[in-house]
This record gives C-alpha cells, sequence and structure tokens, in this order.
C-alpha cells in the first residue's frame, strides 16, 4: 500500500522545483518584456530630441541591428560562420534599389521582395555549403563576398556599375508631421522591432530548439531525429533574409548604393560587431549596432586604420575572456549588482 | 594553339602563387586541423616587411632572407601568443579568432604603412625566352622556380630529418608523439612558423604583380583556399597540384569565356569550391575523414 504513496511523494518533490524554477522564469519573462517596453519608449522618445544627424546615426544603429540579429541566429544560435553576410546586406540593398530605380516601386514595397530574394539566395547557395562542416560554408561564403563586388560592377545596365545608384529617400506622408530624418527613423524601428519578434518566435520554436541542438552537439541532435543539413539550411536562409531586409532599410536610408559600399570589410565588420556584440544573446544585436555605429566613426580621428586594429583585437579578446560577448557581460554586471543589493 | 599554350603557361604562373599561399594553409591545417583565415594578411605583411628591409637600402636577395626569418618567428610567436589558448576550442571560436588576425594585421599594415599604393622591385629580369612560338616570361620562370624549391625543402624537411619526423609524428597523432618525447607545443609553434615562410614568399612573389598594398592577399587568398579545397586541406601535394589547376582554370576561363572576361575571374575559385564540395569533399588528394562523435 504504501508504495504508490511513496511515488507520489517523490513525483511531488521532484516536481516541487520544477514549479519554482518555472515560476522563476515567468517572473523574468516578464521583467524582460518591461525592459523592453522602457527601451521601445525611450526609442520612439529619442528622435524628438536629437539633432538630424544623431538621428541619422541612430537609425544607421537599428539597420546594422537586423543584419546582425540575422548573424546572430546563423552564428549565435546555430553555431555556423558566415564571413559573407554583406553580400546578403548587398542583395538586398541593390534589390531595393533596382526596383525603385527601374520600376518606380514605392519603396515600403521593395522590403517583402528584398527579403524574399536574400532568403532564395541564401536556401540556394547554403544546400551545397551546409551539407558539410562549418568550416567549409566560411570558405564558401568567403567567395561570395569576395566575387559579388565585380560582379554588380559587371552588370553596369542594371547596378549602375562603379557609379552606383542614387535614389530619393521615402518621403514621410503629411498626416505625421515627422522630418525626413525622423520618418526614416520610425521605419527603421518598424522594422526593427518586426525583425525581433520574428528571431524571438522562431527562436522559441521548434525550428530553435532544433538550431541549438545542432550547435550544442550536432550527433546528438542528429540521434534525435533533427534533420541536420535541413536546418543548418533553413537558418542560413533566414539570417540571409534578416540581412536582405537590412539592406533595403539601407538603401532608403543612405539614398545610395555603389558596390565598394559592400565589399569583404563589410562582411568581416559585422562578424567582428556580432562576436563582440554578443553570440547567442538577445541584446548582442543592438549592442552590436551600436558598436558597429560607434567605434568606427570615433576612432577614425586617430587613424584610417584604427577601427580595424580596436576591431581585430577586440573579438580576439572576447573570444578568450568573454565569449558571451558585451551582451554576456551586461548580464553578469546586473546580477552582480542584484545580488550585492539583496544582500544588504 | 600557340596562343592557347601560352594562356596555359600564363595560368601556370599564377598558379604557383596560388600554390604557395596553398602550401602555408595545408601547412597549418595539417598540424592543427585549423584553416587560417589570416594567412594571406600575414603573407602582405610579410612582403611589407621585405619593402621595408629595401627601402633601408638592402639588396633584394639580402631583405628576402631577413623577411624569411622574421616571417619564421613572427609566425611562432602568434601561434604561442596568439592560437596557443584556443587550442582544443570548438572549431567556430578557432576561426573567429583568425578573422580577428585577419582584421588586426590588415589594419596593422594600414597604420604603418598607409593604405597608399607601393612599387615592389621584381627580382626577375623583364624579357622572355622564345621557343616554339611560345614567349616564357623570365618572372614566370623565376616564379615557378621558387616555388619548387620551396617544395622541394620542404619534402627534404618532412621525409629526411628528424624534426620533420616529430612533425609528422604531431600531425598523425599528438597524444601519442608526447609519449614518446616530442615537445608537441613546440612543434605546431614550428609548423606555424614554417606556414608564415612559405606565405612570406607567396607574398613577396605576389607584391611585385599586384603592386603593394594591405589588401593585396584577399583576392589571392580566395584562390589559395580553391586550391587546397580542390588538391585536399591535408595534402600538401594535392595543394600545390590544385594551385596550378586553379591558375589555368582561372587564366582560360578569363580568355576564352566571353562573359568572364577578366574582371569576373574572380567567381572561378568559387564555383570549382562548390563544385568540389558537393562532388568531393575530401579533394583530390585528400583523405576522407572518418568522424566518430
Amino acid at each position: 500500500m504504501s508504495g504508490p504513496a511513496e511515488v507520489t511523494e517523490k513525483a511531488a518533490r521532484a516536481a516541487a522545483p520544477t514549479r519554482g524554477r518555472s515560476l522563476a522564469r515567468v517572473a523574468t519573462a516578464r521583467r524582460q518584456w518591461i525592459v523592453m517596453a522602457v527601451l521601445l519608449a525611450v526609442a520612439c522618445y529619442a528622435p524628438f530630441q536629437l539633432v538630424p544627424f544623431r538621428v541619422f546615426q541612430l537609425t544607421m544603429v537599428l539597420v546594422y541591428a537586423v543584419a546582425l540579429l540575422g548573424l546572430n541566429l546563423l552564428v549565435g544560435h546555430a553555431g555556423q560562420i558566415s564571413l559573407g553576410h554583406g553580400a546578403f546586406f548587398a542583395v538586398g540593398a541593390y534589390g531595393s534599389a533596382i526596383m525603385i530605380d527601374r520600376w518606380d516601386t514605392p519603396h515600403l514595397a521593395t522590403l517583402p521582395v528584398a527579403a524574399a530574394v536574400a532568403f532564395a539566395l541564401g536556401l540556394a547557395l547554403g544546400l551545397p555549403a551546409m551539407r558539410l562542416r562549418g568550416l567549409y560554408l566560411a570558405l564558401v561564403t568567403l567567395a561570395i563576398a569576395i566575387f559579388l563586388v565585380p560582379l554588380l560592377k559587371r552588370f553596369e545596365a542594371v547596378t549602375g556599375g562603379s557609379m552606383g545608384l542614387t535614389l530619393g529617400k521615402p518621403v514621410p506622408p503629411a498626416w505625421t508631421g515627422l522630418a525626413e530624418d525622423q520618418w526614416l527613423y520610425f521605419l527603421a524601428l518598424a522594422v526593427t522591432v518586426v525583425a525581433f519578434l520574428l528571431a524571438h518566435g522562431l527562436l522559441r520554436s521548434r525550428v530553435g530548439r532544433a538550431l541549438h541542438a545542432v550547435r550544442d552537439n550536432e550527433a546528438a541532435a542528429e540521434v534525435m531525429g533533427v534533420r541536420l543539413s535541413f536546418y543548418k539550411t533553413l537558418a542560413f536562409a533566414w539570417s540571409a533574409m534578416f540581412a536582405g531586409a537590412a539592406g533595403c532599410v539601407y538603401t532608403w536610408v543612405i539614398g545610395f548604393v555603389s558596390p565598394d559600399s559592400f565589399a569583404l570589410t563589410l562582411s568581416i565588420t559585422l562578424l567582428a560587431s556580432i562576436v563582440v556584440g554578443g553570440l547567442g544573446s538577445f541584446s548582442g544585436p543592438l549592442l552590436g549596432g551600436l558598436f558597429m555605429m560607434f567605434v568606427p566613426s570615433i576612432s577614425q580621428d586617430v587613424n584610417d586604420a584604427a577601427p580595424g586594429v580596436i576591431f581585430g583585437l577586440l573579438i580576439i579578446a572576447v573570444m578568450y575572456v568573454a565569449p558571451t560577448g558585451l551582451a554576456g557581460l551586461a548580464g553578469r554586471m546586473t546580477r552582480s549588482i542584484t545580488k550585492i543589493l539583496r544582500k544588504e | 594553339m600557340a596562343g592557347f599554350l601560352q594562356e596555359i603557361v600564363e595560368g601556370l604562373g599564377a598558379g604557383a602563387i596560388y600554390a604557395s599561399l596553398a602550401l602555408a594553409l595545408v601547412l597549418i591545417y595539417q598540424f592543427t586541423g585549423i584553416v587560417n583565415f589570416a594567412q594571406g594578411e600575414l603573407a602582405m605583411f610579410s612582403a611589407y616587411i621585405a619593402w621595408q628591409f629595401m627601402a633601408a637600402g638592402l639588396p633584394f636577395w639580402l631583405a628576402l632572407v631577413l623577411t624569411l626569418a622574421v616571417s619564421f618567428v613572427g609566425g611562432m610567436l602568434i601561434e604561442r601568443v596568439v592560437i596557443r589558448p584556443v587550442e582544443g576550442a570548438p572549431e567556430l571560436t578557432v576561426v573567429i579568432v583568425t578573422v580577428g588576425l585577419f582584421i588586426f594585421v590588415n589594419a596593422a599594415a594600414g597604420w604603418i604603412w598607409s593604405f597608399l599604393i607601393k612599387d615592389f622591385p621584381n627580382p626577375f629580369p623583364g624579357g622572355a625566352i622564345e621557343a616554339g612560338g611560345l614567349s616564357l616570361g623570365y618572372s614566370t620562370l623565376g616564379i615557378m622556380a621558387v616555388v619548387g624549391v620551396v617544395m622541394g625543402l620542404l619534402y627534404l624537411l618532412f621525409q629526411h630529418t628528424k624534426v620533420g619526423l616529430g612533425m609528422r609524428a604531431v600531425a598523425s597523432n599528438p597524444s601519442s608523439a608526447r609519449l614518446v618525447g616530442i615537445r608537441v607545443g613546440w612543434t605546431l609553434a614550428l609548423g606555424w612558423g614554417l606556414a608564415a615562410t612559405v606565405g612570406a614568399v607567396s607574398g613577396i612573389l605576389v607584391a611585385p604583380l599586384l603592386f603593394l598594398e594591405p589588401n593585396m592577399m584577399g583576392g589571392v587568398l580566395i584562390y589559395a583556399f580553391a586550391a587546397a579545397t580542390l588538391g585536399g586541406f591535408d595534402s600538401p601535394v594535392g595543394a600545390v597540384v590544385g594551385g596550378l589547376v586553379v591558375g589555368v582554370a582561372e587564366t582560360l576561363a578569363g580568355a576564352y569565356v566571353g562573359f568572364i572576361g577578366s574582371d569576373l575571374k574572380v567567381g572561378v575559385p568559387l564555383v570549382i569550391i562548390l563544385f568540389i564540395l558537393l562532388l568531393r569533399p575530401q579533394g583530390l588528394f585528400g583523405r576522407a575523414a572518418v568522424e566518430r562523435a
């Protein structure tokens, strides 16, 4: 008679900590949403307080953050390396620019097309590369990044060759009463929010869990029934899509595209920024975007090569001492501060 | 027909340069399982060091020897200081570290020597040998000879010296090598030093053809990767054969496929890499890796 009772008791004891943990998780999740809401409120308020140039800089931070979000999906969550995400960024930027230039497509309508083209391209290129180890993906993407610039210069009739294409920027609708830079900022903000929600949902779904499994142990993931090549290719295509969307917004904001803006440096800077921002973390892309925008603009005064020296040293240092990047450091700091506060 | 043969000769000349950089990549891969994305930049940096020696008034061949020595020590130092902390770390970490090295070395060269292009003297005379309607440039011949000598020296080192035997032991099984008394750490550093030296040769061979500037090796690196993929990342012979094949393929594609022309030639290595990965991922001379998870 005592058997089943013991079992239930054991089960209850086993369940109790789980329930406690899940409550804590709900609390953290709620806190996260509050932080997000506050951040969003600040982000909406900022453009009314800053000079247009600062608003432009913040807009570029958002553009980079969307691209880094995609790269984070691939590198941080699926554990694959891309040295050519600048190429997908360029595909989005040129896709949008060509549509606006040739067919006078409204700016906003180019976004889904640019994203879809980048997704399809990511799928096509990921298929051969993903059948193999991550290393080969790095090789293939590096080759793509180098090949893209001469390719863009070659099809001069469509891409405008080395001279590039100059385009009109989106005009703010009269009812908003916003200046051009503010309107661009809010467009970029909207795209960023949607992109973050998409990525968040994606990572919580079975796709996200499959990606984490692939990253942490390929063999174990495969045994559990995760189709490695399918999920790796999918992750690559998704991340290309985010980069393409970011490129499209870039075209709106800058109003000009030229091949040399999308050279290998862009791809490498993207990788460096996400590593420094924090691989596999939610705020990593935003911190990386801030880093990518402001570090070069500040350090360029010292020397043209200073941003590269800083990026190179930081990326190595981060890999040694803080593999979770700025986001991880920020999290660690918050935790230790909370601990100190609780003790007192 | 003579034109076709001439293109092949030109291709072999270019291929010899790719082969030398691919050889450096393969050397490091064999010992450490690392694909060094910074290899091209290290070669570029070595070329700058040679330029600096010559600017100080040294004759070319003395500058060459000094540069090779500096590169060797530099390569060993990089292994000890930069790579050692991530030895045995996941592939992702190691690749990111070499990419960091790539960015750093590239920017450092720009900082020290500026991004303006510099003239680099060609060590070989300008003329050409005319034979049977073909003209063999002394420069092309010289490059092939240098790469041949480097290969021969490496062969002698690996097959006929005690150091080489130790290096092969480490490449084949590091823990067993350690048990028989080989200092594995130093051997790995030696491998990096050798690779940096071979890379320096390719940098110095490239510099007169492309002009010296910090981004000089970006394109060459892709050809070298294609060569190493084609030949197999674990086969030095494969790297050389791969380099020559890539060089010839690129030159012929540029000359005879109108669509490609001279500006889209850099797409050739991309196509080669993709095809090899699809058809024979271990490369022509490589061994297929059997992994136990």
